[in-house]
């Protein structure tokens, strides 16, 4: 059973993934400027001579009728082969395989503080309902999906390097080399994307909570006298958690594609930074393949995400 | 999700759903419908203002409106006037909310501000709307190839995290405001055509649709004037939303450099332009950041309140 839903996802997520490489290609296409010029230099002021700039134009495929060009672009995809970057002349594959270990760390991190957060806020929050306790996590359920995550970077900045300097605001180290150097250049970005994350876990963990305590399971198990933190902990929370991991495997998903904004603040060395300068540079090929790489991700990991949920909870429909 | 508990507008006992019919009968005469629709919008009022997430939603929605309209009368200060000898000072009685790198007034900027954002959120959240919801209707009605082709152009711009498709493609077309009103509608389609589409889908085999086929109706004249109705409630939520999030893409672009170009009055530009001068005048960070984060939660707050008025259980999704 489970099989036949992994295939027919897979079947439903090839046109998508076609339809998204054609989005990237012909997007690409249309930022202005000449990739041939760049290549050589144009922008920075190099003499261009006609015969080289040919020469060129003809060797990247460049003078090609643009349906050939998504054609041979996809097709050299297919194989592993992303291009050459413009500025660096080194392969895409090459500097995303550089960068990506950086964003794996970031979301990794960045998960495990929304998760100490959400889940005993939103435990705590449906336990006590309509208490100061259960504003409060709603209020910072409210204040976090509104507050915008450059602008909570910024304030950490402000506070933990400016004003105290505990922190340093930019940088990145190696986690398994120097894991405590790590940490140090992680707390913020993790915090402002753990936050964002949380924010929303909490919401729905609580909702979730409050539906799983009025459920009769939970008060046959109160009748039958068992304490009543193991009824939460064991029994309602437990069957909550299983409600929001298709949440946390969206936002975790997310997080996989990128946090380009946090990782240009804090000159996080990931992937989707490697993409902004490739948009600063007008490095297409970076670009072309970061973006592709980037969405391609999403959809793998909502893929398994939502085969995983199939596979812990038996009860939902498969279809 | 049920979607039967959605199908009335703004909580109003009365369905609309014979849209059409009481007017085309014309058993009830023009003045008593008017009448009875002003009774109905005065208890939509009473039920939005008792929800306090509604009514604090809604009154940070209309401040924001307002600062957005009245700018030339609220500003203190032609927003673009440099003055290098009063840059980045904090707040004083001259300059309310102190000054930026060039001097320029913090309080004006982020009046003229509101209505950078509220321009791009309106024309973004409008054309986004008017495309997804057709597309959506199309797909939820005629079924077969179309719906699946429909889809899956759905699936493909939401395969994109994030802001991602946003970022790309105002790189590709430049900044300023026509690329960003395109950026933001397209990435907002999918909303408005998943949501439709399930209506759709939902109301289709209902009495009343079948009813209007048999009296002879044509199927375009179903789908907008019989089915399409039952959407208004929650794509009103829907719309609240986008508008919040139309704010957010905006002034992230903008931070990034790749929105409006300076020296624009954008929330999100004057965040990325005081932020090498953290060091020197930390709060002119702060006050940008604050209008981006009240007005969102403004349309937060109002779109989740409808949503608590118009469907308690909507914690199940």
């Amino acid at each position: 059973m489970i099989a036949s839903y992994v295939v027919q996802r897979l079947a439903q997520a090839v046109p998508v993934l076609l339809l998204v490489s054609l989005g990237v290609f012909l997007i690409v296409q249309l930022i202005p400027g000449d990739p041939v010029l760049v290549m050589l230099g144009a922008d920075v002021g190099a003499n261009v001579n006609r015969e080289q700039y040919e020469e060129l134009r003809h060797q990247l495929g460049f003078d090609q009728p643009l349906p050939i060009r998504y054609l041979s672009w996809v097709s050299r995809v297919v194989q592993g082969d992303l291009g050459v970057s413009l500025k660096s002349r080194r392969p895409v594959t090459e500097l995303l395989a550089e960068r990506y270990p950086a964003t794996i760390w970031l979301a990794v991190t960045a998960l495990i503080t929304a998760l100490f957060i959400a889940i005993p806020a939103g435990i705590i929050a449906a336990l006590r309902q309509n208490t100061m306790v259960d504003y409060a996590a709603m209020g910072f359920s409210l204040w976090g999906i509104a507050i915008p995550n450059f602008w909570l970077a910024l304030i950490l900045i402000i506070i933990f390097s400016i004003n105290l300097g505990w922190l340093p605001s930019i940088g990145y180290a190696n986690p398994t080399a120097d894991p405590g150097r790590f940490l140090r250049h992680a707390i913020m970005p993790a915090i402002v994307l753990g936050t964002e994350m949380a924010a929303h876990l909490t919401r729905y963990l609580r909702a979730e909570m409050i539906e799983q305590l009025s459920q009769d399971y939970v008060r046959a198990a109160r009748a039958r006298g068992l304490s009543p933190v193991r009824v939460i902990l064991r029994h309602a929370a437990r069957n909550s958690l299983l409600a929001v991991v298709t949440i946390v495997g969206l936002q975790t998903a997310r997080l996989l594609g990128g946090a380009t904004i946090v990782e240009m603040i804090f000159s996080w060395p990931g992937a989707a930074s490697l993409l902004l300068e490739g948009i600063y540079a007008r490095d297409y090929p970076v670009v072309q393949g970061g973006v592709l790489i980037l969405a391609v991700t999403y959809v793998a990991v909502n893929l398994c995400v939502d085969v995983a949920y199939k596979w812990i909870d038996p009860r939902v429909r498969l279809g | 999700m049920s979607v039967d508990s959605r199908s009335e507008p703004l909580g109003v006992p009365e369905p609309i759903r014979p849209s059409t019919s009481s007017g085309r009968a014309g058993f009830v005469p023009r003045q008593a419908q008017h009448e009875r629709a002003f009774a109905q919008l005065a208890t939509s009022f009473r039920i939005l203002a008792r929800n306090r997430l509604a009514l604090v939603g809604g009154v940070i929605i209309l401040l924001g409106s307002g600062m957005a309209i009245f700018a030339p009368l609220l500003a203190t200060y032609d927003p673009y006037a440099i003055d290098i000898a009063n840059r980045l000072k904090g707040p004083a009685a001259d300059h309310w909310l102190g000054t930026d790198f060039l001097g320029r007034d913090t309080y004006s900027r982020i009046i003229w501000g509101a209505r950078t954002a509220f321009q791009v959120a309106i024309g973004a959240v409008t054309i986004g709307a008017l495309i997804g919801i057709p597309l959506g209707a199309a797909a939820g009605f005629f079924s077969s190839w179309l719906d699946a082709v429909i889809m899956r152009l759905m699936d493909a711009i939401m395969a994109f995290p994030g802001r991602l498709l946003a970022i790309a493609l105002v790189a590709a077309l430049g900044g300023g405001f026509g690329p960003l009103l395109i950026a933001i509608a397209i990435s907002s389609i999918p909303q408005y055509g998943r949501l439709v589409r399930g209506v759709v889908l939902a109301q289709r085999e209902r009495e009343y649709v079948e009813a209007a086929r048999m009296v002879g109706e044509p199927p375009w004249r179903i789908l907008f004037s019989e089915i399409l109705p039952n959407c208004s409630a929650p794509l009103v939520i829907a719309l609240s939303l986008d508008f919040a999030h139309a704010i957010l893409i905006e002034s992230t672009l903008s931070f990034l450099g790749l929105g409006f170009p300076p020296p624009t009055a954008s929330w999100g530009l004057m965040l990325k332009e005081v932020t090498p001068f953290l060091e020197l005048q930390p709060l002119a960070a702060i006050f940008p950041g604050a209008a981006i984060a009240i007005t969102i939660l403004g349309f937060n707050m109002f779109g989740d309140g409808l949503r608590d008025i118009l469907d308690p259980r909507h914690y199940q999704e």
